[in-house]
């Protein structure tokens, strides 16, 4: 039992990781139907602007966590306004391979400003594990949960009470229409990336205690996080962590319960049945719904 | 017109003039120095590796150079970055064989790229002192390769001597699941029965984990006398601290692969009391003064931290040996190759930042079980065991 609740808090330190990325995912295909591949760069980015700014400028962290986000954020939108909107003929895959493109110049670029060592932040709070039934749970893990729960309260009522977080679903649905309706589709698609990559950041810095952060970070977390967000339905907020949560889960029981050398075998492989049985994810709505 | 078309011709004749100085002035250049070639993981995931091997060669032909060279001959080193990629190294080391015409080869960082060059140094005869850690490197003893790091099999008897004397009995090993872990793991399995250890839990994780509290709780029910780590920063790193959040209370060693001070700043107050062997030169200050390798070691550190601030590890270590070897051996064989070679196996106690090394026909490493000393992390420093 002892062990058991030790795989599932295991599970739910990298599920809740897994779950804010993918919040990301989510966030801009909510907006613009892009899936971008540079979200796990964005999230490297949090972390390291965060390390230089906690390290270097000597920030608190309560200050430095902000201005993180606000500066990813404003990179994001820079980058919309210069590789994304610039394409002359924007088809969906040509996007999806400047963001692949954009993720190896952000670890090429990252590695000539932070090198190539780890960084370490110290935790939000400074106490000890929490002990549950002989199980010990980090206090950021519970961090990141309580802050992927609050993002996904905002994100919610953002999208669906404002006037703005309308017109950008409506973007999203059909471009064209949203335009013609007197949605102005390229500010929505700015502000969408710069919300992306904020929610990147937020979750780059957040983990920042519990991993280490390095340029190639990016990567590995990106991929989970992205399986995490098809898993609980791609544009679904809730399903963003339901599907982190229960992947790391699968991973921490597979560690368990079978071998730590098929972990990430035996995850993808229950991501894939589940993927099969409802091609949506978990909470994702049927595709016909929305077009 | 007339004119026009001679100044196209005297245009064209200087121009192939340039060029025919252009293409010998390296070769005019090459007969004044001692070329020696780098191959090191400069970037890439290998990096931490090749990035101080780099600095320290050059730091080495600079100090040599500036005290008149070998027989009033220059130094002149010529590095590549591999990227830690086997197809870069191979072409790369052919570039240095056939263009650069280098005298001897040091490197490659990583013991798959070292594999990869070993056939085209020795058709080519060329003194080949890999920087990389691999076994197979050496064994068998091929007549041109020879190598300066230590290895898994010293680091492994190094940390089962040592938990022979604690009585430690069963271990439990938790490797990453890359090339290091792997051949660490091999060892750590190969080695045990003859130290009367039993390894009673195997787990792995990947590089880029962010927690690993799974694998551990699972070992914790396996009951080892020890944990032992297999793997570079940063996960090491997240197992320390993971032990500590789960209050494990089984001493963990680590390999030498985290002996730099990165490991401690990363995992701050949970690698307190770990253990690790590790190249001398981590602990250089607390040698005692008689120690014969602390003049060494001593002499190396103050250099590369003058020239480069930080970053002095025994990596960087390999390739200033294998620079101390060639050019101590270079001396007086007027660039001759076969010379350079025997003279290098015959070399004799010399001392390294890695050790002592002793060569001979059947032994190409040359570094005995003084390589490895046992350490461990107390106030945040490392100190000496015993």
């Amino acid at each position: 039992m002892q062990e058991f609740l030790q795989y599932l808090f295991s599970g739910v330190t990298n599920g809740a990781i897994y779950a804010v990325i993918a919040l990301g995912f989510s966030t801009l295909y909510s907006a613009t139907d892009l899936i971008n591949f540079a979200q796990g760069e964005f999230v490297m980015l949090g972390a390291l602007v965060l390390v230089t700014l906690w390290s270097q400028a000597h920030l608190p962290l309560w200050a430095a966590f902000p201005l993180t986000v606000l500066l990813v954020a404003a990179f994001g939108m820079v980058f919309e306004r210069v590789a994304i909107r610039t394409v002359r003929k924007p088809s969906p895959i040509l996007l999806v391979l400047i963001t692949v493109g954009a993720s190896i110049f952000l670890r090429g670029v990252a590695m000539l400003i932070w090198g190539k060592d780890a960084y370490s932040v110290p935790a939000f709070s400074k106490t000890q594990a929490i002990e549950i039934g002989g199980a010990y749970l980090l206090p950021q893990s519970l961090w990141i949960l309580g802050i992927v729960v609050l993002l996904v309260v905002g994100l919610n009522l953002f999208y669906h009470r404002t006037l703005t977080g309308k017109a950008m679903q409506a973007c999203a649905i059909n471009k064209r229409a949203a335009s013609l309706l007197g949605v102005g589709t390229q500010k929505i698609a700015l502000l969408a990336w710069g919300l992306s990559a904020g929610l990147g950041a937020v979750a780059g810095v957040i983990i920042a205690p519990i991993t280490m952060s390095s340029y190639d970070m990016g990567t590995m977390l990106g991929l989970k996080g992205f399986c995490a967000a098809m898993l609980g339905g791609l544009g679904n907020f809730w399903g963003a962590v339901v599907g982190g949560v229960l992947l790391g889960i699968l991973e921490a029981m597979g560690v368990g319960y079978a071998s730590s050398s098929l972990r990430d075998a035996i995850a993808f492989f229950l991501l894939l049945l589940i993927l099969y049985a409802r091609p949506t994810g978990i909470l994702g709505k049927a595709s016909t719904q929305r077009f | 017109m007339e004119r026009a078309r001679s100044v196209k011709i005297v245009g064209g004749v200087l121009l192939a003039l340039l060029a025919v100085c252009w293409m010998l002035a390296p070769a005019a250049v090459a007969a004044e120095t001692y070329k020696i070639g780098g191959l090191f993981s400069v970037t890439g995931p290998a990096s931490f590796l090749g990035d101080p091997e780099k600095k320290s060669m050059e730091m080495f032909a600079e100090m040599v150079n500036a005290a008149g060279g070998i027989n009033g001959k220059q130094l002149e080193v010529v590095i590549y970055d591999t990227e830690a990629d086997p197809t870069k190294a191979v072409s790369f080391a052919n570039k240095l064989i056939h263009s650069d015409k280098v005298l001897a080869i040091i490197g490659p960082s990583t013991t798959p790229a070292t594999m990869a060059v070993i056939p085209e140094v020795e058709k080519a005869n060329i003194p080949f002192i890999s920087c990389a850690a691999g076994n197979k490197i050496t064994l068998p003893v091929k007549p041109y390769v020879f190598k300066t790091a230590q290895s898994d099999i010293q680091a492994v008897a190094t940390i089962y001597a040592y938990m022979k004397t604690q009585g430690i009995k069963k271990v439990g090993l938790l490797c990453v699941d890359d090339g290091f872990g792997q051949s660490g793991k091999e060892q750590l399995l190969e080695q045990a029965a003859a130290y009367g250890i039993t390894v009673v839990a195997e787990e792995s994780y990947g590089k880029t984990d962010p927690d690993m509290t799974a694998q551990l709780t699972k070992m914790r029910l396996a009951k080892p006398d020890a944990i032992v780590c297999w793997g570079t920063n940063p996960g090491p790193a997240i197992v320390a601290r993971n032990a500590q959040q789960l209050q494990l209370n089984i001493p963990l060693y680590m390999s030498h692969g985290v002996a730099s001070p990165k490991f401690i700043q990363l995992a701050g107050d949970a690698c307190e009391g770990i253990m690790l062997p590790s190249g001398k030169i981590a602990v250089a200050g607390l040698l005692p003064d008689g120690q014969h390798q602390k003049p060494v070691l001593m002499d190396y550190i103050d250099r590369f931290n003058a020239k480069y601030g930080s970053g002095v590890s025994g990596f960087g270590g390999y390739a200033w040996d294998g620079m101390n070897i060639i050019t101590q051996a270079l001396c007086g064989t007027n660039g001759d190759k076969a010379v350079l070679r025997d003279r290098i196996e015959n070399m004799k106690g010399l001392v390294g930042v890695s050790g002592t090394f002793n060569f001979s026909a059947v032994e190409h490493n040359g570094l005995g079980s003084d390589s490895f000393v046992m350490i461990k992390i107390q106030n945040g420093t490392w100190a000496l065991v015993d």
